[in-house]
């Protein structure tokens, strides 16, 4: 009679990667929500366009690549990815971007890396800068949100969305700046007069009419992500302080010259989704808590630097993928101090004895 | 209230305490065999002291202590040795080792157990022996011996001892039973073994709060001692040494340190219980509680079991169904370690049997890829970085590994626990650990050679600069001695009659040191030689006198080589001499030299020739004596040296004979010199056609002394008879010879293009320049 040799621990935890994977997916619905009610159904139809081509992509290389397909699909991650990339996309924006977005995603950030746990870069993050400066048209027609739009006009609507989509059927005016580009392009109002002067400031509480909705409902699903100790608060919340710190030495009291409030930032663009759901994907981020903390305020500055001195309106993606590179020299100067040791050690210490 | 501190990391696995816990604590029914184990401690393996074959008792010592980090073995039941061989060990590698097996014959039989009433009276090194005797080794799982651990260093002042109760482990509760049925007894234990340890500041017993039973108990058992009962939030692994003393005193123990060195030292409940039996009762490590449990049994409890009980044994008593079992595991679900075969035994460790149903512990699902989430991180109680560690484990990175700390790694199993993707990370840690260890022998090991061999290389070349020196000194030396001949003016340049005389005469005196040095040789061997025979006459062991006369033998013949070597070498200086003056009369007046050398050789002998035979006569015949008397000694002795000294004694009597004979010869010199010049040519015959440097053949006779000086006084006396016609004929003569010579070497110094040629040359010319001058001389005489 011989039983099965197994190394110990014979007891495990019940979290799996799936698990991981799908709490991600769940906490994303409160943004989602916000998204489809001040915009109008595209940011689900991209959510649900990226997330069937990512997990196409993702078969598809499995296959080339001779894995098990369903092994490794069944870790969601590619499923993660692309949602991530569809929140993050345009809404109504053509298939095309849709399909190279995911695919250089799934194909060149992940498995050209290695696949999954390899990828040195955030493979959404990767996805989007490539379509941001391939096609920056495309990539800046955020549509208006309900708040703003012109009496008798309505929102998009979901087989009007797809035909424009699919068939480049014309959609009359439904584009619109985000604050983040409203707030770029003055250069003689102060903040006071700019946010009377434009309705898009004028319908909303504290930064940007939806926007702010939006950026609260990722900061939600974030809070159940935290609660359910998915990943630790280290990474966004030293971005979103790096963010509120940096706007609150730069506000300059909302002369014409002003970055913009601490509000503003925090809850525009793609602050909360980044600092939640981008930043904090554990394969290229930093590993120990104080390298995390190093790097989410490395992504802090950095967003705040692009968005307020740079050319473009939004830089989560930039900020996660420069910090990406920064990662695996953070990780060498903040290994923990190890139970027993007078004090921590760099990985690069070469130690003989 | 004490200060709980609380550890980083931690996991909260399924407790499952409740399902051993429901049934008293049982004994289960005699195994027909036991198997103990050599090897069931850390440290070297124990020594058996039983044959096979033997009948034993229970409790009787069958294997002892191998050393200080050891621990002795007893037997737990009556019955008979039937094997000592290699058995499957309870080992994760579950490698086979050497065991005693024991057929229990059913009578249960025991020592009598030397009870103490008063232990707490004894000796703290005593105390420590009765320990050490016992067998015990720490119950909780690493199986170190405890009298070691109740040593501590003197410079280590012990300031906290801590009672571990905690048992982090799901599943297992064989400490919180001892704690629940025994708590007096444990806490008399602690008292036990702080006393051991001097008495510290703080004796503290530690009990995670999910044993809300053993904490009572205990608390009881302690009311009104200086013990403190704490408990603290269940959270594995708070039981581990390293962290439960975080937990109890904030101190850390220092990375690859002991925690005595922070002054603390922590045991085991049962370890504690164990010790006290030993001391107040007498009773050695026979047995232990240990927890029986998983859905693949029927009963699920806790039991007291007889070291040496195979598992195969207790799973049958227990009504164990294998196919349901998914494993069968020795120890808890996080450290416990999987047998393969149940037919391995009960050992000093073992504090629980694990036989998991496939629902409970269901196989590992196959293993995704790290997304270094860092849930790992979270949950190591050591800081470490596992995933970082998994990173460059797989890489094989060491340095990496190093600087991460692997070797801190307690390899609790919290990280692999977590592990979303069903990582093995203690699997590879372990590995890596493994490697590590090998690096490090193989490097010690090439550090060892390397060091033999730079050493063996810096002799060599210590050697050869040592030589290289001593060369070129010589060179310096020799340069310098050219120099100086060179310089002096007149001084033909290289003179090979300078160069003889210049090292003859340093023979000469080297001659003279021998000497000295032999007759000092002699005497010291003489004096060696009456003390060994004092001592051999003395002694009256056979053994050591069989010793003596073998030194006695050896000291004879070492005194008859010397007195050999002495004599020969009286005998030499002499004619060395006479070469040296003959040598010399080449050069000045043919007269002087060859009285000199007879005077030089007489000062040496020191008396005339007939006193010195005399005196040695009388001395050879004072040693004979001796010899005779040692012979006599000997022979009565029976011993092997009497051969020895029977030839010794004969050969002295031939000596006495020559010396005797020889003193009639000295005593006639009339008579004496004529018949040894016969033997050779000399001054009576007008044609010494042998050159003078040849004309003195070593004597090795032991009265070649006296012929050279004979010789030397006939020389003289015919020179001093002679003519001085006769005498510058035969200078002539002999210088002749002495051209023929030198020509003879200057043709093969040409031969050879020899360095020193024109040395030669100057010789040849200057022999011959004097030749001359002596036939011109002849010549004015004629």
């Amino acid at each position: 009679m011989a039983f099965m040799k197994a190394s110990s621990p014979h007891a495990h935890g019940i979290t799996s990667t799936a698990d991981v994977m799908q709490q991600v997916l769940l906490a994303t619905i409160p943004g989602l929500l916000a998204l489809s009610y001040f915009f109008g159904p595209g940011s689900v139809i991209n959510v649900v366009m990226c997330g069937f081509t990512a997990v196409l992509c993702e078969a598809a290389v499995l296959k080339l690549r001779r894995r098990p397909v369903m092994f490794f699909l069944q870790d969601y991650s590619a499923l993660v990815t692309g949602v991530l990339l569809g929140l993050a996309l345009p809404p109504y924006c053509p298939w095309w971007i849709v399909a190279i977005g995911t695919g250089s995603a799934i194909i060149l950030a992940k498995h050209l890396y290695g696949g999954m746990g390899y990828n040195p870069f955030n493979p959404a993050m990767v996805g989007y800068v490539i379509l941001l400066i391939s096609f920056p048209v495309e990539m800046t027609q955020w549509a208006a949100p309900r708040t703003v739009l012109a009496e008798g006009q309505q929102l998009v609507g979901p087989l009007s969305g797809l035909g424009h989509i699919w068939f480049d059927l014309p959609l009359d005016g439904y584009t619109g700046a985000t604050p983040l580009d409203l707030f770029k392009q003055n250069n003689s109002l102060l903040v006071e007069h700019l946010y009377a002067s434009e309705p898009l400031y004028a319908t909303a509480r504290w930064a940007g009419a939806g926007w702010e909705w939006v950026n609260i409902g990722f900061l939600l699903g974030g809070c159940y992500l935290l609660y359910r100790k998915i990943f630790t608060w280290h990474t966004p919340v030293s971005m979103l302080a790096a963010i509120f710190l940096m706007s609150v030495l730069f506000y300059d009291n909302g002369s014409s010259n002003s970055g913009g409030s601490p509000w503003l930032h925090l809850l525009s663009g793609a602050t909360m989704l980044g600092a939640f759901f981008i930043a904090t994907d554990p394969v290229s981020s930093a590993v120990s808590k104080r390298g995390r903390l190093i790097y989410g305020a490395g992504i802090g500055i950095l967003v705040y630097v692009i968005r307020v001195w740079g050319n473009y309106p939004d830089a989560v993606a930039f900020a996660v993928l420069l910090m990406n590179i920064a990662a695996p020299f953070i990780d060498y100067y903040t290994v923990p101090r190890t139970y027993g040791h007078v004090k921590a050690r760099p990985a690069t210490e070469k130690s003989d004895k | 209230m004490t200060k709980i501190w609380t550890i980083p990391g931690g996991v909260h696995p399924e407790e499952r305490k409740e399902q051993s816990l429901q049934l008293p604590l049982a004994e289960i029914a005699l195994p027909k065999e036991l198997v103990f184990p050599l090897s069931q401690h850390i440290g070297a393996p124990a020594d058996p002291v039983v044959k096979v074959g033997e009948r034993v008792l229970g409790g009787q010592l069958i294997a002892a202590a191998h050393g200080i980090f050891s621990a002795a073995i007893h037997a737990s039941t009556s019955g008979t040795v039937s094997a000592i061989e290699e058995r499957p060990l309870p080992h994760p590698s579950s490698m086979p080792g050497e065991c005693i097996v024991i057929e229990a014959d059913g009578e249960d039989e025991h020592i009598a157990y030397q009870a103490c009433e008063d232990y707490m009276q004894l000796s703290k090194a005593e105390m420590v022996k009765r320990v050490r005797a016992a067998g015990i080794t720490g119950l909780g799982g690493a199986s170190f011996p405890t009298a070691v651990k109740l040593n501590p260093k003197s410079n280590q002042p012990v300031d906290t001892f801590i009672l571990n109760g905690t048992e982090c482990e799901p599943y297992i509760t064989a400490d919180d039973m001892l704690m629940q049925t025994r708590a007096a007894d444990v806490v008399l234990g602690a008292e036990l073994l702080a006393h051991i340890l001097g008495d510290p500041e703080r004796v503290v017993i530690g009990i995670e709060d999910n044993k809300p039973k053993a904490i009572a108990a205990v608390t009881e058992a302690a009311k009104g001692k200086a013990i403190e009962v704490v408990s603290f939030p269940t959270k594995y692994p708070s039981g581990g040494e390293k962290q439960l003393i975080q937990i109890l005193t904030g101190r850390e123990v220092p990375s690859r340190k002991l925690p005595a060195d922070i002054g603390v030292v922590v045991q085991n409940v049962g370890t504690a219980v164990a010790a006290y039996e030993a001391l107040r009762f007498g009773k050695p490590l026979i047995q232990r509680i240990t927890t029986v449990v998983g859905e693949a049994l029927d009963t699920q409890r806790n039991i007291l079991v007889r070291l040496g009980t195979p598992v195969a044994h207790i799973l049958a008593e227990h009504g164990f169904q294998a196919k349901r079992a998914s494993r069968l595991v020795m120890g808890g679900p996080m450290m416990g370690f999987a047998l393969d075969t149940p037919d391995v035994p009960v050992v000093k460790s073992t504090n629980c049997i694990l036989a998991p149903s496939k629902t409970e512990l269901p196989p590992a699902a196959p293993a995704q890829a790290c997304i270094r989430c860092g849930m790992c991180a979270e949950a190591c109680p050591a800081s470490l970085l596992p995933q970082q560690l998994y990173w460059y484990a797989q890489a094989e990175d060491f340095d990496r590994l190093k600087a991460h700390n692997i070797g801190d790694c307690i390899e609790c199993g919290a990280c692999s626990f977590v592990c979303p993707s069903n990582i093995p990370l203690v699997q590879y840690y372990r590995a890596a650990k493994g490697t590590l260890r090998q690096m490090d022998i193989e490097r010690q090991k090439s550090d060892r050679s390397r060091q033999r061999f730079e050493f063996r290389q810096e002799r060599i070349a210590r050697a050869e600069a040592e030589k290289e020196a001593k060369r070129l000194a010589r060179k310096k030396a020799a340069e310098k001695a050219r120099q100086q001949q060179a310089d002096k003016p007149g001084a033909a340049k290289a003179d090979v009659v300078s160069a003889a005389l210049a090292s003859a005469k340093p023979k000469a005196i080297s001659a003279e040191d021998e000497l000295a040095k032999l007759q000092r040789a002699v005497a010291s061997a003489q004096n060696r030689l009456e003390k060994l025979q004092q001592k051999h006459d003395e002694s009256e062991d056979a053994a050591q006198r069989d010793k003596f006369s073998a030194q006695l033998k050896q000291a004879a013949l070492r005194l008859q080589e010397a007195q050999a070597k002495l004599d020969a070498r009286q005998a030499i200086p002499a004619p060395a001499e006479a070469v040296a003056g003959v040598a010399a009369s080449a050069t000045t007046d043919a007269n002087d030299p060859v009285a000199a050398a007879i005077a030089r050789a007489q000062a040496k002998m020191s008396m005339p020739p007939a006193e010195k035979l005399q005196a040695n006569i009388d001395s050879l015949q004072q040693r004979l004596a001796k010899a005779e008397a040692k012979l006599a000694a000997a022979r009565a002795n029976d011993g092997d040296t009497v051969a020895a000294l029977q030839a010794g004694v004969d050969k002295m009597n031939e000596k006495i004979a020559a010396a005797k004979q020889e003193l009639a010869a000295l005593a006639a010199p009339t008579a004496a010199t004529k018949p040894e010049p016969a033997a050779r040519p000399t001054a009576a015959a007008p044609s010494p056609a042998v050159p003078p440097v040849k004309a003195a053949p070593k004597p090795e006779k032991p009265d070649a002394a006296s012929v050279a000086i004979a010789k030397a006084q006939q020389r003289a006396a015919a020179l001093a008879s002679m003519a001085p016609r006769d005498k510058l004929h035969q200078q002539v003569k002999s210088l002749e010879g002495r051209l023929e010579k030198a020509l003879e070497r200057l043709a093969k110094a040409e031969a050879d293009n020899d360095d020193n040629l024109d040395a030669f040359r100057t010789g040849v010319e200057k022999t011959r320049a004097r030749l001359q001058q002596a036939r011109a001389e002849l010549e004015s005489e004629q």
